[in-house]
């Protein structure tokens, strides 16, 4: 080759790579172009619901208590988020709701807010707004002017709403949310004895035998239930445990039959490897629909879906790890006059051991994810958790826990499975 | 003479040494083994238990609902080419959805892994706490983000979008990172003698050396998209598994497209999974080495 069509050679690599470097960014563009008009993205500036990521984000840090009063027979409720679980019991109160004929509760910077028979909220800066609900509708009577934007009335019902809380009031009822930071009742409930201990007087109560008696408390607190939430972790990790371990058992004997130099038998490996593009192509998603038809929800039919999915997985990467073997050491096992077993057991399986190992701890991490996943689908684990919160639409201090929990349970996973392959593989540096 | 016979000596007492250590060892990977599979089948049992229905009740009627659902489709054969035909535009908006992500992931990845490589990363302090969110965005489970997406944007595929390019970056920036460290410095230091900015070290000096790997990577993600799109789809974030999920709520009488969804949504994973085989296999092994192995 002479040196000018060696040149003009590389001037028009350089060239086609030139327009490449153009073309390229051009085509991405047009794509994304192409995904904002068909995914309609211009239009989610309408569909977002801006209400709904307001409760989602103040709710994930911050809870509010409800102070409602029943206006036909006066009778007072106080409870954490209104459910009934976070009840105060009758005749206590937050230190901030004054319990009397007149209920008085103060939502802190003067905002001043009294129920009874007449209703009235002193607003700081505005004035005080009085309403006696009856029959005939809310009464209410506000100062002097135009109302301000955080007042909404109407005949039969006055919603005012406050950087210090909201306050709405109908015929039927009056009540009060306060807003306040934190996750309330994380530890123990209304209704427990050590509700409101410090944690040197529940140390104190621990030390002098009652620890039994804590942790059952707090174990069995009915709002966040800790033991329920611990039993979904475990069920998730048990799915991906058994799924993972389970695919590479059955997988291990069926790869020889799809490795090139085990099984000469063109129609039989063709087979293998069908079945195992057949498992891995049916995907996880389809598996666990047709099993939980079979089994019903639970975390059986999520293992045994990961388990069918990655055994096709499995099979292939075994199948490659076998094709890979190096004959030299097979044949010096056999040379000693070693029979096929022992072949395998001195020559095969200490060169696969390491990659196989590998591989089977690396999906263990992703399998956690799947099996909370799954566990969304059909119905078991933290998956199932997630699912049910986030379909009230309101327990979303839960949801954040739950999400809070699955990152901490896959990285643990992931820490795990990366000691195991370091200490179980000497050489391999964790890297996949 | 002497020597020869304490050397015999010695070597005998290292190989019994050898042996009775072999012998240790082996018993100890034996305990290991029995351990382990103790362990696998209480957990069987432990999740049979917890299950809604019983593995040997379940087990024996496991082929009913295949055999209801290809019945049904069988039943109405010639209705299927025009299920194949009415539930594709669904089955474009999956794949588009996996693609869409995974060049969003590769892109935000690609810049993520040149910020989080000692020796790259133009602001050093930044490479921990960088590397904790790339491991967070990892140990996020796509649904996670999907449904609480959901819930503020409303079902469609944007959600699912998000979901699975947040999780993308995570996994590519890491995988991205872990090539730029077998990375050559030699041309990036070449260039900064000429006085190349930080970009133009790295999209001269970096990225023509690792770009075949790192397309071999977002390959092998675009795979794994595939399936979380259409999983994602099926809690409501649009696509083909959406679909997929009303035909299963409608139950008997929709199950023969539910078999075309199924048939869909099999043929694409698998024409993805061999297609972006050849590809990967031809970017790390060259165009010389590509064959399709039957």
């Amino acid at each position: 080759m002479t040196t000018a069509t060696l040149h003009a050679a590389t001037v028009a690599q350089f060239h086609l790579k030139k327009r490449a470097a153009v073309a390229l960014p051009l085509i991405i563009l047009a794509y994304f172009a192409y995904i904002f008009v068909s995914f309609d993205v211009a239009g989610l500036s309408e569909r977002i619901n801006v209400d709904n990521a307001r409760t989602l984000v103040s709710d994930s840090y911050s809870y509010k208590t409800h102070v409602a009063q029943d206006n036909r027979n006066g009778s007072l409720t106080i409870s954490v988020e209104g459910e009934r679980k976070g009840e105060y019991p009758e005749g206590t109160a937050p230190d901030w709701v004054s319990l009397g004929d007149a209920t008085v509760v103060d939502l802190g910077e003067g905002h001043i807010i009294t129920l009874g028979a007449q209703v009235s909220y002193d607003i700081p800066g505005y004035g005080l707004v009085t309403a006696r609900p009856d029959g005939t509708g809310v009464n209410a009577v506000f100062p002097d002017g135009n109302l301000p934007d955080y007042i909404n009335a109407s005949k039969n019902r006055v919603m005012i709403e406050t950087d210090a809380g909201r306050f709405t009031i109908t015929r039927a009822r009056a009540e009060v949310f306060k807003y306040s930071l934190g996750w309330e009742l994380f530890f123990f409930t209304l209704d427990s004895p050590y509700y409101d201990m410090g944690p040197a007087q529940l140390a104190a109560k621990v030390y002098s035998g009652e620890a039994g008696a804590v942790w059952q408390e707090f174990w069995t607190n009915k709002m966040w239930r800790h033991g329920d939430v611990f039993w979904a972790l475990f069920e998730t990790l048990l799915m991906a445990f058994l799924g993972t371990f389970g695919a590479a058992i059955v997988a291990l004997p069926l790869s020889f039959f799809a490795a090139r130099n085990f099984t000469p038998l063109g129609p039989l490996r063709f087979v293998a490897r069908r079945l195992f593009d057949f498992l891995r192509g049916v995907d996880a998603l389809i598996w666990t629909i047709v099993l939980s038809r079979a089994f019903g929800p639970g975390p059986l039919t999520g293992s045994l879906a990961i388990l069918l999915t990655d055994t096709g997985t499995f099979g292939k990467l075994f199948s490659e790890a076998l094709e890979n073997v190096d004959d030299k050491q097979i044949e010096g096992v056999a040379s000693t006059g070693a029979k096929p077993v022992q072949r395998y057991r001195f020559g095969v399986f200490p060169q696969m051991m390491p990659v196989l190992l590998s591989q089977v701890l690396y999906y263990l991490e992703s399998n956690t994810r799947s099996a909370t996943i799954i566990g969304a689908i059909t119905g078991g684990g933290i998956g199932l958790l997630l699912t049910q919160a986030i379909a009230t639409q309101k327990d979303w201090e839960e949801v954040t826990y739950y999400i809070v929990l699955i990152i901490l349970l896959v990285m643990a996973m992931d820490t795990l499975s990366g000691w195991l392959r370091r200490k179980l593989i000497k050489g391999d540096e964790g890297g996949h | 003479m002497a020597d020869k016979i304490v050397n015999v000596v010695q070597t005998a007492a290292v190989g019994d040494a050898y042996l009775a250590q072999i012998k240790k060892k082996r018993q100890m990977s034996f305990v290991m083994l029995v351990v382990f599979l103790a362990l696998l089948v209480s957990g069987f049992y432990t999740a049979d238990s917890r299950n809604a229905g019983g593995f040997w009740v379940g087990i024996s009627n496991i082929f009913d609902f295949p055999a209801a659902m290809f019945g049904e489709a069988i039943d109405r054969a010639p209705l299927m080419p025009g299920y194949l035909v009415e539930y594709f535009p669904s089955l474009i908006e999956t794949i588009n959805i996996a693609a869409a992500s995974t060049l969003i992931g590769g892109l935000l990845g690609l810049v993520m892994s040149l910020l989080v490589t000692r020796g790259f990363a133009p602001v050093p302090w930044l490479v921990n706490p960088l590397r904790r969110l790339l491991d967070i965005l990892r140990a996020i489970p796509e649904i996670v983000i999907a449904l609480v997406l959901i819930f503020m944007l409303g079902g469609g595929p944007v959600p699912a979008m998000i979901a699975i390019a947040l999780h993308s970056v995570g996994a590519l920036g890491k995988l991205f990172s872990e090539v730029n460290e077998n990375a050559s410095l030699k041309p990036v230091e070449g260039l900064a003698s000429v006085g190349a900015s930080w970009t133009q070290r790295m999209w001269f000096g970096v990225i023509p050396q690792v770009a075949p790997n790192y397309l071999s990577y977002a390959l092998l993600r675009f795979e794994i998209n595939i399936r979380a799109s259409a999983i994602l789809g099926f809690v409501g974030a649009g696509g083909i598994g959406y679909d997929l999920r009303n035909t299963m709520s409608w139950g008997v009488g929709k199950y023969d497209e539910a078999a075309a969804i199924f048939i869909l949504l099999f043929l694409t994973i698998v024409v993805v999974d061999q297609l972006s085989g050849l590809f990967r296999n031809r970017l790390t092994h060259g165009a010389a080495n590509t064959q399709v192995t039957l």
